[in-house]
């Protein structure tokens, strides 16, 4: 679908089908302005035109109709409803809105939607199995990683790709691969106890 | 953001022919810099052509050397066994650069396309002749805490952001560019150019050409550091780097490539330095007669006469690294 080539295509037809519908088709020789006036409209129907989506959020597979601007972030959290994915920053300084695309920690408020077709997605809610929370989400209640816990979720997110990216060697290590989720609270020292005990314990994340 | 038309490219030959029709259009990746911006309002593509499934995402080597493909993100390019054992320098650069997350979006074709991180090209309220020609440049006389001491030009004094492209440039890599079928390649100290008085120029690809992969030259260098000194210890630009490749033999050093991120719009070479250190022993005493070398025909601003003494420190920290 919406190859390039397919894509041109589709603009011929709907230039033909607004040409034809606003009966302008005859007028071309007389009336130049109002070709320029259909174009024009052909422009803004396609500003307007959703991008069909196949994703698989939580092992859940969706089929999408979206805005090609519209952020995963904003996929996520307005069109599916799942809000545990904050937007902190927008601008991928903050790491709120960590999640997993096929298995890799991304920032979603600055990935489009549309350039994940296809691709499965991981969100905080898909932790848990059923009332079995995941073993990070044990260890950030346990090791009370968190203050107000709007950083939490992405936290959670980015831990779980620190330890299975192995970069969850020792404190300096974390330290470091965990750089890109900011807490304001300023509860790293009880983060990375979280992480370290979950890394130490040896469970598959 | 302002809305746009979106097409997904199925070929290298058909992205090149789309962005080539299409003259408000652009290609998009990993989307790290450009979705940014476009939020930003500083770019409003008319059309985005997404090449997220071209198959340019392997990472090869032959005899000449070491091949990375556009699409390989820098996370996997930063840990792939051939660049580690190979190439550490760019290893250690890619992983000074941006954070975790970053790194698995950001692709080695978009690192190299980035956008500089100059506030006042990010600020659409200020004058910027990069984002805006002509209407003036607001770090000249503005907060240029951040910006360049080598190669900058009354139009623009920003700096290129890249850790990744210091490396590239340290080794001698070159940049593999496809238009409509047609391949070139430009050598990496050719590729990003500086601002002279058309700053909204950033590198010299033309209109409708793609890069496919980056080519790293096999070499003799035993020795590599990339140091990068910014104001916090992880995920912040630089404020100064230094990618440094040396052949040492016997305490000698034999052959030196050394280039700065953080002081020009381009990665910028020290290519007297690399002449002054060949036949050179391995001492603090050549290390430091290097860094003044480096530091010639460096040129400050208001905020940031500080580069230069923290450029001499690094030269020599980053040539100590490589050599113990």
């Amino acid at each position: 679908m919406l190859t390039e080539e397919q894509n041109n295509s589709g603009q011929e037809s709907r230039r033909n089908f607004l040409k034809k519908s606003t009966a302008i088709a005859a007028l071309t020789a007389a009336s130049p302005l109002l070709v320029k006036a259909a174009e024009n409209d052909e422009k803004i129907a396609s500003y307007f035109e959703k991008i069909p989506l196949l994703l698989e959020i939580n092992g859940k597979p969706y089929s999408l109709s979206v805005e090609p601007r519209t952020t995963l972030l904003d996929l996520l959290r307005e069109q599916i409803g799942l809000t545990g994915t904050k937007k902190g920053c927008d601008h991928g300084q903050c790491g709120c809105c960590t999640v997993h695309v096929d298995g890799r920690r991304i920032n979603s408020c600055l990935s489009l939607a549309v350039t994940n077709h296809g691709k499965k997605i991981t969100t905080i809610e898909g932790l848990a199995n059923g009332d079995q929370l995941h073993p990070m989400q044990e260890a950030f209640m346990k090791h009370d990683g968190f203050q107000c816990g709007y950083c939490t979720p992405g936290q959670i997110m980015s831990a779980i790709g620190c330890i299975r990216e192995g970069h969850a060697n020792s404190p300096e290590d974390i330290r470091e691969y965990m750089s890109g989720n900011i807490c304001r609270c300023g509860a790293y020292p009880n983060i990375i106890d979280a992480i370290v005990e979950v890394k130490k314990g040896g469970k598959a994340v | 953001m302002i809305n746009f038309e979106y097409t997904r490219a199925s070929s290298v030959k058909s992205a090149t022919e789309a962005r080539t029709k299409h003259k408000t259009s652009q290609f998009i990746a990993g989307g790290t810099n450009l979705v940014d911006l476009m939020k930003k309002g500083v770019t409003a593509p008319e059309r985005l052509i997404d090449i997220n499934a071209l198959p340019l995402k392997e990472v090869k080597s032959d005899a000449k050397g070491v091949t990375i493909g556009a699409l390989v993100p820098n996370s996997v390019a930063a840990e792939h066994e051939l660049i580690r054992t190979k190439h550490p320098l760019l290893s250690m650069a890619l992983n000074a650069g941006a954070s975790a997350q970053l790194r698995n979006m950001a692709t080695v074709g978009g690192n190299i396309m980035q956008r500089t991180r100059c506030p006042y090209f990010y600020d659409i309220t200020m004058p910027c002749n990069k984002r805006n020609p002509n209407s003036g440049c607001g770090a000249i006389d503005g907060y240029n805490r951040m910006h360049a001491i080598f190669g900058a030009s009354e139009q623009c004094i920003a700096v290129h952001p890249s850790d990744m492209c210091v490396a590239l440039a340290a080794l001698n890599a070159s940049v593999h560019i496809s238009n409509n079928g047609k391949e070139r390649s430009i050598a990496f100290a050719d590729f990003h150019r500086l601002p002279g008085t058309t700053p909204e120029l950033d590198n010299n690809l033309q209109a409708g050409e793609l890069i496919t992969a980056v080519h790293i030259p096999a070499n003799h260098f035993n020795k590599a550091y990339y140091l990068k000194v910014r104001d916090r210890l992880s995920y912040a630009f630089a404020l100064v780097s230094v990618a440094v490749a040396l052949e040492v033999k016997n305490g000698i050093i034999q052959s030196a490539s050394i280039a700065m991120g953080g002081v020009a719009h381009k990665p910028w070479r020290l290519y007297d330095v690399e002449k002054f250190l060949v036949r050179k022993s391995v001492t603090q005493d050549v290390f430091t007669e290097a860094a003044a070398i480096a530091m010639n025909g460096a040129k400050t601003y208001q905020h940031n006469n500080f580069k230069i003494k923290l450029g001499m420190a690094s030269v020599v920290e980053a040539l100590t690294k490589a050599t113990s």
